[in-house]
């Protein structure tokens, strides 16, 4: 029945029109416990009382989605959204991809929700032609009513589900999409379902599940990667009032994928008797080759590597003859550090092993990752793993690796009850899958006016290959497809090349993944080059991108990633680049905010998740080197919007997220182990630290939707310190900028 | 035996002494609407009043709050909506949510002191509180109208 199982994953994302024929017509009834619902598609169904049911199969972090998907399903139902009720959807691939990462929602669901929608509008239609003996094409559905114009009769939905479910399914070819006039929801400023809960404490977050008779339980894991349980005593921890028992996690086999890390087990009554038992373990670990690891070792290792050739991932003219025969060269390195996703809510989970099976309630990104990885972990089949999706307090990809519901699995099975795993800020923190640290070696030969005729890329770092093979040493086709590879600039000579490397902690994406570190050192480069020229930063950047075409990305020895995506329909287009340069420019009033000692604008503009950014902040740099941040322009292009409100507001949180890596954020290790801890030693934008505001200009557009949850971020870090560099004369070429002393 | 009120009802505590209140609150009373952000008093997920003041329940243990008057989300507009959470709706200010107790519990101790807040009282006054979604300017903005400051 389900054709989604037998189409893999990137050939099934790679159709996107796809995702609404594979699933459609599948008649199932299976919502839990609910009344038996009429369901024309896997994501809607219709109550005899009138209630639409509409699943939103992605996880909400905060973006919005699972409000704004279903309001796609409703404008083309023709619902009335006070009728609407959103129901989250288990695991399954019936529901296609459900691995909400990458900023691709709306761009591969679209379709899929307009045909959900479509499809029952035009049953209710038949179904109210049959009761009135009328043609089907004269009875319109309107706001939860099918309507038949001539007579004016009028039925409810509701009662119309009993006929309509004998109708037999309409082939896509017969659908009637909306026309863009009458979209009622599409487009338009519908607040979240979820934003009245959250003004009284009322969502429902993986740390807020609970299932009867569990156990909570704090694990001491590895404080190296991969370093192995030798002996454990917990005699002193059986005397904590409410601890039940001790349990060991086994370790990973490499690769480490998403199983768990492995360790020692409190087992207690609460939270903070488990905690406290903990605190009495004595555990004892070999260590292993990364026992040694050393962060600030690294860095020079990886400072030293970018100064080597490297394998050469793009070649465009020849750098070599170019530089040779160069009268001026610019060259710099840049450096970002190790970070950590800290999301507001630390990974947890409940569950329950039963009978060879496992049902489980997790803050997870990605359900059908929580079902392979527990299958995995217990050996059993990913079917028998039911995945409850609940409300995630922050995601930024930490909550698609699903580490922590295989420990809490792997618990239940031991002592024979529910387990709630929640990490401490602690575990959080020391025990991440993070961000990757990198080197960037830029060199460019510049002509008369300081515009680069040759453009040399290095970049060093471990590769989130590693979390799927054990012995990867180079970035993957999609970290070298992230905002370098692509390089859009009209330089007729261009190389890129990528230095071997290996991970030394777990590395993973996050918010924005590689574009982080391609776009500060690009753009920093980019900054630099336009200071030396003497010349305004927003036209060098114009010039740069040259004339308006479509840059065909030719990438050596791989495909260029794309986000999955053809170049045909999301091409790398200069001219939508140099739209919101112009766009951020005019808004920011760039031309009329001169450079004053202490207080500047700063700009960057960068494409990532197939959406178009330039950001223009401004600084003030204050006597004794503090920063702050009064206001931040950005111009979004993302093609088609759905909901501009929740657009806005994920372009305002990434100006935050942006300036907390730009200026605080930093991960480090010694003796193999995590130095940083809780948010005194990691610390994150606070209210006074965060851009005062920041002003979204959306591009209105009818291209292909993009992404919009990330490609806020990347442009955030340059943006501040090319401001910075005009308001002080210092360039920062590493992250964070709170380790450069400015005055 | 700790006894103490919680959103206007009695309660008693037999348990650790040391607990901290915010796993009482969550563990205990079911009263999960309290958030659990570090533990350690630095990100203000946790903040419920303690007879009236702004307080992280992370670091206040069981016996600090022995015959005290707590508040948490649940109880601020239990009887009629505070004008916060009218002005946080009307700001679509939560993004994940998660932080939002916390933060609204912070912004009323506020307002109690300084019903008419500047820029820079609601600062000083907001820092503790973290939200990773960066939803500060909205915060901001949320605070100013509900209390008249900024339409
Ligand atoms: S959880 Fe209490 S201040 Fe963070
Ligand atoms: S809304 Fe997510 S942490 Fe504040």
């Amino acid at each position: 029945m389900n054709r989604v199982d037998k189409v893999s994953r990137r050939g099934f994302l790679g159709t996107a029109i796809g995702a609404g024929a594979l699933v459609l017509g599948v008649q199932i009834n299976e919502a839990e416990g609910a009344t038996p619902a009429w369901m024309p598609s896997v994501y809607l169904g219709i109550e005899p009382n009138g209630t639409a049911v509409i699943v939103a199969h992605r996880s909400e972090m905060g973006t919005g989605i699972r409000s704004v998907l279903p309001m796609v399903v409703a404008d083309e139902l023709e619902a009335d959204w006070k009728k609407v009720r959103v129901e989250q959807a288990i695991g399954d691939t019936k529901y296609g991809s459900q691995n909400t990462d990458g900023s691709c929602s709306i761009r591969d669901f679209y379709d899929a929700m307009r045909e959900a929608g479509a499809t029952a509008r035009l049953m209710l239609e038949q179904a109210a032609a049959k009761k009135w003996n009328v043609p089907s094409a004269e009875c319109k559905g309107q706001n939860h009513f099918v309507v038949h114009s001539k007579s004016g009769k009028k039925a409810a939905y509701g009662e119309l589900v009993k006929v309509a479910s004998t109708l037999p399914v309409p082939k896509k070819a017969d659908l009637r999409l909306k026309p863009e006039s009458e979209f009622r929801y599409i487009g338009k400023e519908l607040p979240t379902i979820d934003q009245a809960d959250h003004t009284r404490g009322a969502g429902k977050f993986g740390i807020d599940a609970k299932m009867p008779g569990m156990l909570y339980a704090s694990i001491e894991r590895p404080p190296v990667y991969g370093a192995k349980l030798r002996s454990f005593d917990d005699a002193a921890v059986k005397g904590v009032k409410g601890v039940v028992r001790t349990a060991t996690i086994e370790g990973f086999k490499p690769p480490h994928m998403f199983q768990a890390l492995g360790g020692v087990a409190v087992l207690a009554d609460s939270t903070w008797a488990a905690a406290q038992g903990r605190k009495k373990l004595k555990v004892e670990w070999d260590l292993g080759p990364n026992g040694s690891f050393d962060s600030a070792k690294e860095k020079a290792e990886i400072l030293a590597k970018i100064k080597q050739p490297g394998k050469v991932v793009r070649n465009v003219g020849d750098v070599d003859k170019a530089f040779a025969g160069a009268g001026k060269v610019h060259e710099a390195s840049y450096y970002v550090p190790l970070l950590s996703h800290a999301p507001m809510e630390p990974p947890a989970a409940v569950a329950e092993w039963r009978d060879g099976k496992v049902v489980t309630y997790a803050a997870t990104q990605n359900p059908q990752a929580v079902q392979e990885a527990v299958a995995g972990a217990m050996g059993i089949k990913k079917e028998d793993v039911t995945c409850h999706v609940t409300l995630l307090g922050g995601g930024f990809g930490r909550k698609s690796k699903p580490d922590y519901v295989c420990e809490a699995a792997m618990l239940s099975k031991q002592v024979g009850k529910p387990v709630k795993v929640v990490w401490s800020r602690e575990d959080d923190i020391k025990f991440d899958f993070y961000h990757a640290n990198a080197g960037m070696y830029m060199k460019a030969a510049l002509d008369a006016k300081g515009k680069p005729t040759a453009w040399l890329h290095r970049s060093v770092f471990p590769s989130i290959g590693s979390t799927f093979d054990a012995s990867a040493e180079y970035g993957q086709e999609f970290e070298m497809g992230m905002g370098w590879v692509d390089l859009p600039y009209a330089i007729p000579n261009h190389r890129a090349e990528n230095g071997a490397h290996k991970n030394h902690v777990r590395i993973g994406w996050m918010r924005a993944v590689a574009h982080i570190y391609h776009a500060f050192a690009i753009h920093s480069f980019v900054d630099e080059l336009a200071a030396a020229a003497n010349r305004d930063r927003v036209e060098y950047i114009l010039d740069l991108l040259g004339p308006d075409r479509n840059v065909p990305i030719e990438p050596v020895g791989m495909k260029y990633w794309n986000n999955d995506q053809d170049q045909t329909k999301f091409p790398v287009d200069t001219a939508r680049l140099k739209r919101v340069v112009q766009l951020v420019a005019e808004k920011s009033g760039w031309a009329n905010k001169k450079p004053t000692k202490g207080r500047a604008l700063g700009i960057a503009a960068h494409r990532s998740f197939l959406t178009y950014v330039a950001a223009v902040v401004e600084v003030e740099v204050d006597d004794r080197g503090r920063v702050t941040i009064p206001r931040v322009d950005i111009a979004v292009d993302a093609g088609q919007i759905i909901n501009p409100e929740r657009a806005r507001s994920q372009i305002e949180g990434a100006a935050v997220f942006g300036t907390s890596l730009a200026m605080m954020g930093e991960i480090t290790a010694a003796d193999g182990r995590i130095v940083q801890s809780n948010f005194n030693n990691y610390p994150v934008a606070r209210i006074n630290e965060a851009p005062k505001v920041t002003h979204v200009h959306l591009v209105p557009s009818k291209a292909p939707a993009a992404g919009i949850g990330e490609p806020g971020v990347p442009p955030i870090a340059p943006a501040i310190t090319s401001a910075i560099f005009a308001a002080t004369g210092k360039r920062i070429r590493e992250l964070p900028i709170r380790k450069t002393k400015l005055v | 035996m700790i006894q103490l009120k919680v959103n206007g009802s009695a309660k008693k505590f037999d348990g650790d002494p040391e607990m901290p209140l915010l796993w009482y609150l969550r563990d205990v009373l079911d009263y999960t609407g309290t958030k659990f952000g570090c533990g350690a008093g630095l990100c203000g997920a946790c903040t419920v009043h303690v007879n009236g003041e702004a307080t992280r329940s992370c670091v206040t243990s069981m016996k600090d709050a022995a015959g005290k008057d707590i508040t948490t989300i649940e109880g601020l507009g239990a009887k009629s909506e505070h004008p916060l959470q009218a002005a946080w709706k009307h700001c679509n200010v939560s993004q994940c949510g998660y932080c939002q107790s916390g933060q609204i519990m912070q912004a009323a101790a506020l307002l109690k002191t300084k019903p008419k807040p500047t820029d820079s009282d609601i600062d000083s006054a907001m820092q503790g509180n973290i939200c990773r979604c960066g939803t500060y300017q909205r915060i901001r903005q949320a605070i100013q109208i509900a209390a008249g400051v900024k339409a």
